[in-house]
């Protein structure tokens, strides 16, 4: 039981907060000062989701084949490689380096 | 509406499902380790379908199967919730959603459906990347949990085939084409410094969150910059 009500309960608050983000009103989102930050947001939270997704393992920043599969996107991008190719890339050289280099 | 021969509008489908693809297979990992928390295959199927949020998910079934209370388990996945209603404030004006339509559009609300969205130029290619990248994921992420919970381990940990490298690239390649002129380029640095330092010092979840405070705090000291400062994504709004 305590289960069922621990997946329905935080169901049903992520699902609030999902929601929330959608019901303020359109007005304040174009007022000047709110559009220059909506403008810069995108920016610093991809940057933040390339640190999370690559460096962090729960509550601890580590270095491990995913940050050489970073580095190899890097390198993609700089060649203006297409973003599958990218993609590909960074995966490749993660599996490749745990598979044959025993990274983590 | 564009032709869909649209060779912009192909680029956004392909961004979106190979993000789609690459997380849609961590519902694997997701199903394995919620039967192994203890829940039945019914509630970690459940939970994929009702819950919806990767880090909100692990959260959860992580304090369950270390026997944390209920309470402790809602409190750490809702914390890792929070993002979403930045994200929803972020997509607003994009998908601009009324009624019970916001239903599935606040459902579909998570890192990566925003993160193709906000990447794009147009509005169109906006909403289309949320859609196709949303319901990709929500797709394949709940078939996968599905799997997971069926098969366990045996199709081995997706890491080995590096999916979660594939996720860090999707990330950066997104990140990208905005890195096109100084402001942008700064606040992408300073967010990513902050996100990176508070990592071990806050719960999970929070330093997404104060990235996007970097945020904030540069468009409010910016006001006596001219309009081009705005440049390369102006037409958000």
């Amino acid at each position: 039981m305590t289960v069922w009500i621990a997946i329905i309960g935080a169901s049903l608050i992520a699902f609030a907060l999902k929601f929330a983000g959608y019901t303020v009103p359109p007005t304040f989102l174009e007022k000047p000062r709110v559009s220059r930050v909506t403008t810069l947001l995108p920016a610093a939270l991809l940057a933040a989701l390339v640190v999370m997704q690559t460096f962090t393992t729960g509550s601890s920043l580590v270095l491990d084949a995913r940050g050489a599969g970073l580095a190899a996107a890097i390198v993609a991008l700089l060649l203006r490689a297409p973003f599958i190719v990218v993609v590909i890339a960074a995966a490749a050289t993660a599996a490749a380096l745990r598979a044959f280099a025993g990274w983590a | 509406m564009a032709t869909p021969t649209d060779p912009e509008r192909r680029a956004v489908i392909r961004q979106g499902l190979s993000v789609a693809v690459a997380t849609g297979l961590y519902g694997i990992s997701f199903g394995a380790l919620g039967v192994a928390s203890g829940l039945t295959i019914w509630q970690t199927c459940l939970t994929s379908l009702l819950l919806f949020s990767g880090g909100s998910q692990f959260a959860l079934i992580g304090v369950l199967g270390g026997g944390g209370g209920m309470g402790a388990a809602i409190a750490a996945s809702s914390l890792l919730g929070v993002r979403n209603t930045l994200y929803g404030l972020q997509l607003a004006s994009t998908l601009a959603p009324r009624g019970l339509w916001r239903v599935p559009v606040a459902q579909l609300t998570i890192d990566e459906s925003t993160a193709v969205s906000i990447a794009q130029q147009s509005l169109p290619n906006k909403r289309l990347g949320f859609w196709v990248t949303g319901i990709g994921i929500y797709a394949g992420w709940n078939v996968m949990t599905l799997v997971g919970a069926l098969v366990g381990d045996a199709i081995g940990d997706p890491k080995q085939y590096g999916l979660d490298a594939a996720a860090s690239a999707a990330f950066i390649a997104l990140l990208w084409p905005r890195l096109r002129s100084r402001q942008p380029v700064a606040v992408a640095i300073v967010a990513a410094v902050v996100a990176a330092a508070l990592v071990p010092v806050v719960p999970v979840g929070i330093p997404v969150i104060a990235a996007a405070l970097v945020a904030v705090v540069f468009g409010l000291l910016s006001r006596t910059r001219t309009p081009d400062a705005r440049e390369p994504d102006g037409a958000l709004l």
